[in-house]
C-alpha cells in the first residue's frame, strides 16, 4: 500500500584511500614487519580498503612514541590545554559527522540511522564531556592532584567501533595519558579517520596512536612491557586470557565483557513502550550490543499479549540496504558471527524452544539474519544462558518480582538489565536486587558519556563514562 | 483467540450501562509511558519519504484532508470558495484528486451542500456547541440535528471535558451516544481536545471512551486551544483504535486536527499509520487531516514533484 522507496545516504560523502598504514606518532607509517589484511562491507562483502597489520616491532615503536609523548609533551601539558585539543576534537567530529556515520555503516553493517542519530552524537558528546574534565581534575573526588597512569593500550570491539574509540581515548586524553588503541580488525576504518582528525587538530605526535590487526597485534599490545594500562571491551573469553596476562604487572586493568541481559516486563507495564523497549534492546544494531536485553522475561500473566504486540511490531522492522535511511536492521558484522548467531538459533530450536521471525526477504550477498524470538525458553536453554550477540531474543516467563530477580541474576554475566512497570516503588526494589552494572526502568540501551557503565561479575570490572570513568585513568 | 474476541465483544457492550463498570474499564488499560511514546512517535518522523513514494503520500494526503474554516467571520462567500476549492484544489492540473471533507459551523452548511452537491466531497460540521461544549445537552442535541438537517454527512462533536476531567466518565459516554442517535446516518467524529486532557493516559482512556459510545472517528483538537495535533498523541489513539478493532471487531477512524501545516508533517502522520494500524486505515474512510494552510503546501510539493521546480505562492488559489 505505501512501499518507501529507495532512501540511501550517498556514499561519496566520504573519501575511502585503497590502503591504510599504521597511525604511530603523527603520522601513517608501513609495517615494519607486519602484513595487511583487507575490510570489507558485510552488506555486499566488497573490499573497502587494505588494511596494514601491525606486528610486535610495530606495536613496539607506538608504545615508545606514546611514551615519548607522554614525557615530553602530553604529560606536563596543563589541562586547560588539554581541553583545548579534546574540544577541538570534538567540534571537528560534528563537523565530520555525515562522512563519519557512512563510513561506520559501510565497515560494521549498521543502519545509517543508527550511525547518524547515535553513534556520532554520542561519540562527539563523549569529547565534549571529558574535554570539560581536563582542567577540573582535583575536583574529581579522587584527591587534590590525581596523575595520570601513563601510556594506555586499549583494544576495542566491532559493534561501535567509533563508540568505543571515543568512550577509551577521550577520558585518557583528559585525565593526561597517551593512547596505543587497537580497534577491531572488522571495523578499523573510523578508527583511521579518526586518525586523521588528530591530525587536523594539531594534535601533538605520539599522544593517539593506532595499530590495526588482529588478535596477535591485540596480544602484541596487552602484553608489551612499556604499557601502563590495559582497558579492553570485547568477549569474556579474551577479557580473561588478559587478565591473566597483566596479572602480577603493575599494568591497571579495566574490562568491559559480554553480557546476558534480562529485561523484565511486569503485567502493570506500559505494554506499548515496553514493547519498543524489547526491540531497541535485542534488535538496535543487529543485537551486537553487550548490554543487548537479549533475555526478556515477561510476567506470565501478560505474556501472551506482550509477545503478539511484540511479533505485531517486528513485522514493521525493516531490514536490508545499511545506507538506506529506513533501513532499521542492517548487516551482521563478519561472517564468522553470523556462523555463531546461526549455531546457537539452531541449538535453540534442537532443544525443542519455538522459534519465531517475521516474514523478512534477506539479500544475496553480505551477512544477515533476520530478527528472531524463541519462546518457550526456559533457564536450561542454552540460548537463554550464552551470549548470541545478534538479532536473538530468548523469551521467559516469571509469576512473582522474586521470582524475577532470581532469574535475571542466574547468569555468569552481569551487565545491564531493564525493568518496565508503572510502580516507582517497584523499580527500585527490583533495581537494589538485580545484579547489573547498569539498570534502566522503562527505558532500555539509553546512553550518555556523564553517566558510568560497566559490569558485575564475567561483564568485567572498571566504569565507563562520567566521573568513574576518569578513575580507570588515573593514579588512584 | 476467536473466542476471546467474541466474548470480549459482549462484555464491552455492556461497560456503557454504569459508572463503576466504565470506571473499572478505563482504569485498567495499559497506562502509557510518556517518554517512551513521544520518542516512539519522533522515531517514525525520522522516515524518509522520497520520489515515488512521496508522490503517492502527497495525493492520499490531499484526499485526507478536512478542508476547515471555523471563524466567527465566516460567511456564504467565504465558504462557497472553500468549497469550490475542496472541490478542485489545483485548478491547473485536473489529476489532482479532491480533498475528503469540508468542514464548517452548522449556520454555513447550506451554502456549502449547494457547492458540494452530486460531488464525494463530504460535508463535515462542528457541533454540541464546539468549541468549549458547555452547553446544554438539549441544545448540544439540537445543534447536532439542525446540522444534519442543512445537509452535513459528518458531524464533528467535542466530548464534555469538564465531566471527563471530574471523573464522571458515564455523562461523557451518555453524551455520545446521545450525539450518535441525533447524527442518524452522518459519521460521527468525537473531538476529544487532548491539549485539555493533558496526560496520554487520559488521551487513551477517552478514546476508548468515544469508541465504547459509538463514535466512527476519533479527533484529537478543535483547534481553538493552544495544544492541538501533535504526533505522539496521535500516535496513542491510532494504539487505540488498533485495540479496539483487535478486541470488539469494528473499525474506527483517526483525525488529527490543528497545527499540521506542512507537507513533511502530513506525511510523518501518515507513516505513524502506516506503522502503527498498517493499510486499513490508509483511506480517506479511515484517517484524515483537520487543517486549511496544509492543503497549499501539499499542492505547491505535488507541483514540485511532477515539474521538478517550485512555483510561486501566487500560483496556488487562497480561499
Amino acid at each position: 500500500m505505501f512501499e518507501y522507496a529507495p532512501a540511501p545516504e550517498s556514499r561519496s560523502v566520504v573519501d575511502i584511500k585503497p590502503a591504510y598504514g599504521l597511525f604511530i606518532d603523527g603520522k601513517f607509517v608501513d609495517p615494519s614487519d607486519g602484513g595487511s589484511f583487507k575490510s570489507i562491507n558485510p552488506a555486499t562483502e566488497e573490499v573497502l580498503a587494505e588494511i596494514a597489520e601491525a606486528g610486535s616491532g610495530d606495536v613496539d615503536r607506538a608504545v615508545r612514541a606514546a611514551r615519548t609523548a607522554y614525557e615530553k609533551v602530553w604529560g606536563p601539558m596543563p589541562g586547560q590545554d588539554r581541553a583545548k585539543y579534546l574540544f577541538r576534537i570534538a567540534r571537528i567530529i560534528q563537523e565530520r559527522s555525515r562522512e563519519l556515520a557512512v563510513l561506520e555503516s559501510l565497515d560494521n553493517g549498521k543502519p545509517i540511522k543508527e550511525s547518524r542519530d547515535v553513534d556520532l552524537p554520542l561519540v562527539a558528546a563523549h569529547f565534549f564531556y571529558y574535554a570539560g574534565w581536563a582542567d577540573k581534575l582535583p575536583y574529581a573526588g579522587f584527591g587534590p592532584d590525581p596523575q595520570p597512569l601513563g601510556v594506555a593500550a586499549q583494544v576495542i570491539p566491532w559493534n561501535f567501533p567509533l563508540l568505543m574509540l571515543a568512550w577509551k581515548i577521550a577520558p585518557a586524553l583528559a585525565a593526561g595519558n597517551t593512547v596505543v588503541l587497537k580497534p577491531a580488525e572488522t571495523t578499523p576504518l573510523t578508527a583511521l579517520l579518526f586518525a586523521e582528525i588528530c591530525q587536523q587538530a594539531d594534535l601533538p605526535p605520539g599522544v593517539v596512536n593506532i595499530v590495526t590487526g588482529a588478535g596477535e597485534t591485540g596480544r602484541a599490545l596487552v602484553e608489551h612491557p612499556g604499557v601502563d594500562k590495559v582497558a579492553f571491551t570485547g568477549s569474556t573469553e579474551v577479557g580473561r586470557a588478559i587478565a591473566r596476562s597483566v596479572a602480577g604487572s603493575r599494568k591497571k586493568l579495566t574490562l568491559e565483557l559480554g553480557g546476558k541481559a534480562a529485561n523484565i516486563v511486569f503485567d502493570d507495564a506500559p505494554i506499548d513502550q515496553a514493547v519498543e523497549g524489547i526491540v531497541n534492546g535485542i534488535f538496535f544494531n543487529q543485537g551486537h550490543v553487550c548490554c543487548a536485553g537479549s533475555r526478556l522475561l515477561v510476567q506470565e500473566s501478560v505474556a501472551d499479549r506482550v509477545l503478539e504486540s511484540l511479533k505485531r511490531r517486528m513485522a514493521q522492522l525493516r531490514l536490508g540496504d545499511p545506507l538506506d535511511k529506513n533501513t532499521d536492521i542492517g548487516a551482521i558484522n563478519s561472517a564468522a558471527q553470523l556462523a555463531r548467531i546461526k549455531e546457537l538459533s539452531d541449538a535453540g530450536a534442537a532443544e525443542g524452544t519455538e522459534r519465531w521471525s517475521p516474514p523478512c526477504e534477506l539479500p544475496d550477498r553480505g551477512f544477515w539474519f533476520a530478527p528472531t524470538i524463541f519462546t518457550g525458553v526456559t533457564q536450561a536453554h542454552r540460548i537463554a544462558r550464552e551470549e548470541i550477540f545478534g538479532p536473538v531474543l530468548s523469551v521467559l516467563t516469571f509469576r512473582t518480582p522474586a521470582e524475577a530477580v532470581e532469574k535475571a541474576n542466574n547468569t555468569p554475566y552481569g551487565l545491564s538489565a531493564g525493568i518496565w512497570t508503572d510502580k516507582g516503588s517497584r523499580i527500585l526494589w527490583m533495581a537494589d536486587r538485580l545484579r547489573a552494572g547498569v539498570v534502566w526502568a522503562n527505558t532500555f540501551n539509553k546512553f550518555d558519556p556523564t553517566s558510568p557503565f560497566g559490569g558485575y561479575k564475567e561483564s568485567g570490572y572498571g566504569r565507563e563514562g562520567g566521573r568513574h570513568g576518569l578513575e580507570a585513568y588515573l593514579n588512584v | 483467540m476467536t473466542a476471546t474476541a467474541t466474548s470480549a465483544r459482549s462484555d464491552l457492550s455492556e461497560l456503557g450501562r454504569s459508572e463503576t463498570a466504565l470506571r473499572t474499564f478505563l482504569h485498567g488499560l495499559p497506562g502509557v509511558d510518556q517518554v517512551g511514546a513521544e520518542q516512539r512517535a519522533a522515531q517514525l518522523g525520522t522516515r524518509s519519504i522520497k520520489t515515488t513514494a512521496k508522490a503517492q503520500a502527497i495525493d492520499l494526503a490531499i484526499r485526507m484532508v478536512d478542508l476547515t474554516t471555523l471563524e466567527g467571520a465566516d460567511t456564504p462567500g467565504k465558504v462557497r470558495a472553500l468549497a469550490a476549492k475542496a472541490l478542485r484544489p489545483d485548478p491547473a492540473d485536473p489529476s489532482c484528486p479532491h480533498v475528503g471533507a469540508v468542514c464548517v459551523y452548522p449556520a454555513m452548511v447550506p451554502y456549502v451542500a449547494e457547492v458540494l452537491k452530486g460531488s464525494k466531497v463530504h460535508l463535515a460540521s462542528v457541533a454540541t456547541a464546539f468549541p468549549s461544549g458547555q452547553a446544554p445537552l438539549d441544545v448540544k442535541l439540537a445543534d447536532t440535528r439542525a446540522a444534519v438537517e442543512a445537509g452535513a454527512d459528518e458531524i464533528d462533536m467535542v466530548i464534555n471535558r469538564s465531566a471527563f476531567l471530574a471523573g464522571r466518565y458515564k455523562e461523557v459516554y451518555d453524551e455520545i451516544v446521545a450525539t450518535k442517535e441525533a447524527c442518524g446516518d452522518a459519521h460521527l467524529k468525537v473531538i476529544l481536545e487532548t491539549g485539555e486532557l493533558a496526560t496520554y493516559d487520559n488521551v487513551r482512556r477517552a478514546s476508548w471512551l468515544a469508541m465504547l459510545a459509538g463514535g466512527d472517528f476519533i479527533k484529537t483538537s478543535t483547534g481553538k486551544v493552544p495544544v492541538a495535533a501533535t504526533p505522539p498523541v496521535t500516535l496513542v489513539m491510532l494504539e487505540a483504535v488498533r485495540d479496539f478493532r483487535a478486541a470488539t471487531g469494528r473499525q474506527v477512524g483517526v483525525k488529527p486536527a490543528g497545527g499540521i501545516r506542512t507537507t513533511k508533517d502530513a506525511i510523518k502522520y501518515l507513516v505513524m499509520v502506516n506503522e502503527t494500524v498498517g493499510p486499513d486505515w490508509l483511506d480517506p474512510d479511515w484517517f484524515r487531516f483537520g487543517a486549511s494552510s496544509l492543503l497549499n503546501d501539499l499542492l505547491m510539493q505535488r507541483t514540485k514533484l511532477t515539474t521538478g521546480v517550485y512555483a510561486g505562492p501566487d500560483y496556488f488559489t487562497l480561499d
